[in-house]
This record gives structure tokens, C-alpha cells and sequence, in this order.
């Protein structure tokens, strides 16, 4: 659906040049929804704005749909940009328009009758819940419910492609997940591709199926979630995966809790279905142990759970090695945090 | 007690103030939002992004808006003359009015259109937008209310400039007040001449104010 060859753009500014984004290949199937990750400043925004040609790429082919974007005029260019609707952190709504005003806004552009205009937006207010909604006016909404306008109003033109840059970045964890759930929705419902950029792995983690990890302009890793949660390779990637299974606040607990530990401090990782496993009464019948859970966590992706656990193990030498032994036989991953 | 003021004369005159100030500010109201307009879209970074229309412009309306309006009268009697034929009545201060406070209104009108939000022109063409619905659709509808109370603003001005141009002859409160109030010293026609003035400009400043807070629904 999406085809970014050797894409690259430098910014020229006062006679300095910044690359922006660096030499990206990227490929992003039909139907999937796509996740890029990056610290503020990696030149998330400038890539996907590379996308719909807001910025024109210094280097490189743009392929979306049947578009060769950089081979279109420009009246094929804005044809093609009604196939690829974006949605903003700040929403960008016009405030002198109402709901129905606002999501009707690309349908004006498009040159749609008003009668068909209101039709559409009836219907896409019902999808996205504003339904009795229409006639106020932004400034009278919530945070949330005006990214369900950004919704409505991206999803008028019925595209192949949705980008979001930081679309919930500006809300609150819990409407961030009605709004993710919303997107995920949409994806299974309209099969619509979709290009989500944020700064949080768990947006990842929620809704994703791939993910492409980026650092100073360069996409350094990419893959399926669970296989990059699993397997990180940079460290900015384990720094990112680090935020989902270490919440900040239980960092510090579990440092109190080592000064005190009589045991050996372990890391357990999970995936997947062994997450659902009963490893830990296990291993206390097996190695005979005394285990002490300190903390866990356990999030769930697209593909599978993933989840970590802090475990204080308590015996001789030879039954912690055996114990550690039997814990990655069980496909668990197992890191030694302190000895006793 | 104002046993000079001629009523009917002083209803004529309020006729030729409110005639002269209102054709300038609906003029005054295009033209104006067309050069700022090309302010705003010829500056750096903006849709027609264009130095040399840039300079030009902004230098024209510079200078327009630094001569003093007495002297912008003088220095346009040929101009009117030519196109009225005249330059006595209401209607041949219209040109010099229009002149004197367009560029006035046009600075108004490319600062409201520079608080227009960014990220709203940027989804407007991530939407397929053309330039005509970015001005049309976006630009001028959101920066309505500064672009209102802008009009506000120069409207009180043009009250003021038709008194100016009164002294040579337009008409109007200003020419009442300068001919019969001051050349023939009745001071009771300046007087009443000032406050019907002074009402124009009140009323006109509510109804911009009403008018501002209406359209703004941020
Ligand atoms: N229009 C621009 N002109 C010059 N530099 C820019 C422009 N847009 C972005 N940049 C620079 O490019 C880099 C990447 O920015 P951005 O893509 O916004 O990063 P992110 O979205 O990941 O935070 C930053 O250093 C930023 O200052
Ligand atoms: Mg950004």
C-alpha cells in the first residue's frame, strides 16, 4: 500500500543544512496498521509528512496506492490527497465551523453536493459518536471528542489511508484508549491502512501489528511488535520497551525492595501464550524454592501478551541455577537483577 | 442656547458624514482584506511566498499610511478631479478616503490572518485543498473577527478623515463645525456638530463589538 524507497529530506536553514529524515525504506501492507517510534525530534513528523507531500522529499520515491506521489501534477496530487486523510495531535479543527461544518469541510473540497454532504456527515458522526453533536462548535467540545471530529472529518472522502501524527498525545491515557479504540475499529471495519506516529510505546502496544523504531532521522529497527518487544535490538528500542514493562514509579519500589531482598532478584519475561502459563507454582515444585513475587506487568499487543515479572528467589547456589535453568527450558526469559 | 444651529442643515450634514464615512468603509473593507491579503501570502513562508511583491506592496502601503490624510487630499485633487470631475461634494472625498485608509486596514487585516492556526491551513491541504478554498474557506473565515473589529477600528478613522476633508469643501460635521461653527463663531454649532460625532463613532464602535463577539466562537 505504502512504498518509501531511499526517502530523504534535509532542511536548509540560515545556510545550515539538518537532515531531517535519513535514507527510510519502508513497505506497509493493505489493511495494517503501522506504528513509527521515535523521541521528539527523530523526524517522525517530517516522515510522515512525506507521505501526503506536505514536504516535498529531498531524495527518494514515494508510492501509495496506484500513486507515484513525486510523478503527479498538481491537480493529480490533490485528487490523490483525498485518498490520504491525516489526523492531528492538536486536532487543527476550524473553530468558526460546527461539527457538521468541519467533518463536511474535505467533502467541499471534493466538491460534493450539500445534500450529500449532510447525509455523509449523519453518518460518519454516528460512527465516530457525536451523534447529536452536529451543531456545536469545537471550542464546546472535549479533547476527545474533537479528535472524533478529526476522525469524522478524515475519514469523509472514504480514503485508503489514515496518517496520525501524535493523534492522542494531547489526551488523557483513558481517552487515548477510546480514541485508539476507535481507530482499531475503523481499521477492521473499513480495512483502512493505517500510519500512526507517536512517542509512546504503549499506542504501540495497543493497536499496531508492526513497528518501526526511529532515531535521529533514521529508522534503526523495524518488525512485527511482539517480535521487536521480544527481541530489541538498539538501545533506544529497549529504552521504548523498557516504558511499557517498567512503569517509572515501580522502578524505584523495586530498588527499595533489592536493599532488603534476602533472595536473588530475577526478571522474568513473557510472550505470548506463556504468559498464561503457570510457570512460577512450577518452578517452586520443581527446584524447591521459595519464591516472593515483587512486581509484575502485563501488556497486551496485537499479536499476544507480553509481560514482566519480578521474582525474589530464595535457596542454595546449585538450586538457583537449577531454577534459572528450568525458567528458560519454559521458553521464559530470565535476568539476574541482583544475587543475594 | 444654540440659537445659531441651523437643523436642517445640521441633518444635511450628518447625512454627508454618515454617506461619506459609509461608501469608504465598504470599499475600505475590499480593498483593504485584498492587500492584506497579498501581505500576508507574499510573506516568507506563505502561499505565494514572493520578495519582490512583498517589498513593493508593503512599501506602498507604507507610505500611504505615513502621509498625513490633509496632505494625501491635496496631493490627490488631480487624481480625483480626473475620475469626478470635482472636488467639491461628498462624493470626491471618497477617493482619498479610500486611499488613506485601505492601507491602514490592509496591516489590520495581514496580522489577523498571520493568528490564523497553521496546523488548520496545513489540514486544509492535506485535505486536497487549492489556494481558493485556503483563502476563501479557510484564511478569511477564521480570521473573521479580527478582520471585523479591524473595520471597527479604520471606520472610526474614516469618521474622522470626512471631518478633515470637510475643511476643503466634501461636506459633512466637519464642514459645518469648520465654516459656520468657526469662520462665523458659533460655537454652538461646533459643539453640537462635535457630539453628533462623537455618537456616529459610539454607535459604530457597538455595533463592531457586537458584531466581533457574535462570529467568535473560539
Ligand atoms: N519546516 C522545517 N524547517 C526546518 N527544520 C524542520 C522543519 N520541520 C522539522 N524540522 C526539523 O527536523 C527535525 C525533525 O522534526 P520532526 O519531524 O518534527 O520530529 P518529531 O515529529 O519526531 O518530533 C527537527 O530537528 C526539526 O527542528
Ligand atoms: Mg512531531
Amino acid at each position: 500500500m505504502i512504498h518509501l524507497s531511499n526517502v530523504s529530506k534535509t532542511f536548509q536553514l540560515k545556510g545550515q543544512s539538518l537532515d531531517a529524515v535519513k535514507d527510510v525504506d519502508l513497505h506497509i501492507e493493505k489493511g495494517e496498521i503501522f506504528g513509527v517510534v521515535g523521541y521528539s525530534g527523530a523526524g517522525k513528523s517530517t516522515l510522515v509528512r512525506l507521505l501526503n507531500l506536505l514536504e516535498k522529499p529531498t531524495n527518494g520515491t514515494v508510492k501509495i496506492a496506484d500513486y507515484e506521489m513525486l510523478k503527479l501534477s498538481n491537480r493529480e496530487l490533490k485528487r490523490a490527497r483525498q485518498e490520504i486523510s491525516m489526523i492531528f495531535q492538536h486536532f487543527n479543527l476550524l473553530w468558526s465551523r460546527t461539527v457538521r461544518e468541519n467533518i463536511a469541510f474535505p467533502l467541499e473540497i471534493a466538491g460534493v453536493s450539500k445534500a450529500e454532504r449532510y447525509e455523509k456527515v449523519a453518518e460518519l458522526a454516528k460512527l465516530v459518536g457525536l451523534e447529536g453533536r452536529e451543531d456545536s462548535y469545537p471550542s464546546q467540545l472535549s479533547g476527545g471528542q474533537k479528535q472524533r471530529v478529526g476522525i469524522a472529518r478524515a475519514l469523509a472522502n472514504e480514503p485508503k489511508v489514515l496518517l496520525c501524527d501524535e493523534a492522542t498525545s494531547a489526551l488523557d491515557p483513558k481517552t487515548t484508549n477510546a480514541i485508539l479504540d476507535l481507530l482499531h475499529d475503523i481499521n477492521q471495519r473499513l480495512g483502512l491502512t493505517i500510519v500512526l506516529i507517536t512517542h509512546e510505546m504503549n499506542v504501540i502496544q495497543k493497536i499496531c501489528s508492526r513497528v518501526a523504531v526511529m532515531e535521529d532521522g533514521s529508522v534503526v529497527e523495524q518488525g512485527n511488535v511482539l517480535e521487536v518487544f521480544r527481541h530489541p535490538q538498539e538501545e533506544i528500542t529497549k529504552s521504548f520497551v523498557k516504558q511499557l514493562t517498567d512503569p517509572e514509579d515501580s522502578n524505584q519500589a523495586i530498588e527499595e525492595q533489592l536493599e532488603q531482598e534476602k533472595g536473588t532478584v530475577v526478571r522474568l519475561t513473557f510472550f505470548g501464550d506463556d504468559a498464561e502459563k503457570p510457570v512460577v507454582s512450577e518452578l517452586i515444585r520443581a527446584c524447591n524454592v521459595t519464591v516472593n513475587i515483587l512486581q509484575g506487568n502485563i501488556a497486551n499487543t496485537q499479536d499476544g501478551s507480553y509481560g514482566s515479572l519480578f521474582v525474589s528467589i530464595e535457596g542454595d547456589a546449585a538450586q538457583l541455577n537449577e531454577a534459572i535453568e528450568f525458567l528458560q527450558d519454559h521458553q521464559v526469559e530470565a535476568e539476574v537483577i541482583s544475587r543475594a | 442656547m444654540l440659537e445659531n444651529v441651523d437643523w436642517d442643515n445640521m441633518l444635511g450634514a450628518t447625512w454627508e458624514t454618515l454617506y461619506m464615512s459609509g461608501v469608504a468603509i465598504f470599499f475600505t473593507f475590499f480593498f483593504g482584506i485584498a492587500l492584506g491579503l497579498i501581505l500576508f501570502l507574499s510573506s516568507k513562508g506563505q502561499l505565494w511566498e514572493n520578495k519582490v511583491v512583498n517589498s513593493i506592496t508593503s512599501a506602498f502601503v507604507n507610505i500611504f499610511r505615513s502621509v498625513p490624510f490633509i496632505i494625501l487630499i491635496i496631493l490627490l485633487i488631480p487624481f480625483t478631479t480626473a475620475i469626478l470631475g470635482t472636488m467639491l461634494g461628498p462624493n470626491a472625498a471618497l477617493p482619498a478616503l479610500i486611499i488613506g485608509s485601505s492601507p491602514f486596514y490592509a496591516r489590520l487585516v495581514e496580522i489577523g490572518l498571520r493568528e490564523v492556526d497553521k496546523g488548520v491551513v496545513e489540514a486544509a491541504r492535506s485535505m486536497g485543498a487549492n489556494q481558493g478554498h485556503i483563502i476563501f474557506k479557510v484564511l478569511l473565515p477564521e480570521s473573521m473577527p479580527a478582520l471585523v473589529s479591524g473595520i471597527t477600528v479604520t471606520g472610526i478613522l474614516l469618521v474622522s478623515f470626512t471631518a478633515m476633508a470637510g475643511v476643503i469643501g466634501a461636506g459633512g460635521l466637519g464642514d459645518l463645525a469648520f465654516r459656520d461653527g468657526f469662520q462665523r463663531n458659533s460655537p454652538d454649532v461646533t459643539l453640537v456638530a462635535t457630539v453628533i460625532t462623537l455618537v456616529i463613532v459610539f454607535i459604530l464602535q457597538g455595533i463592531g463589538d457586537v458584531l466581533t463577539r457574535n462570529i467568535d466562537k473560539r
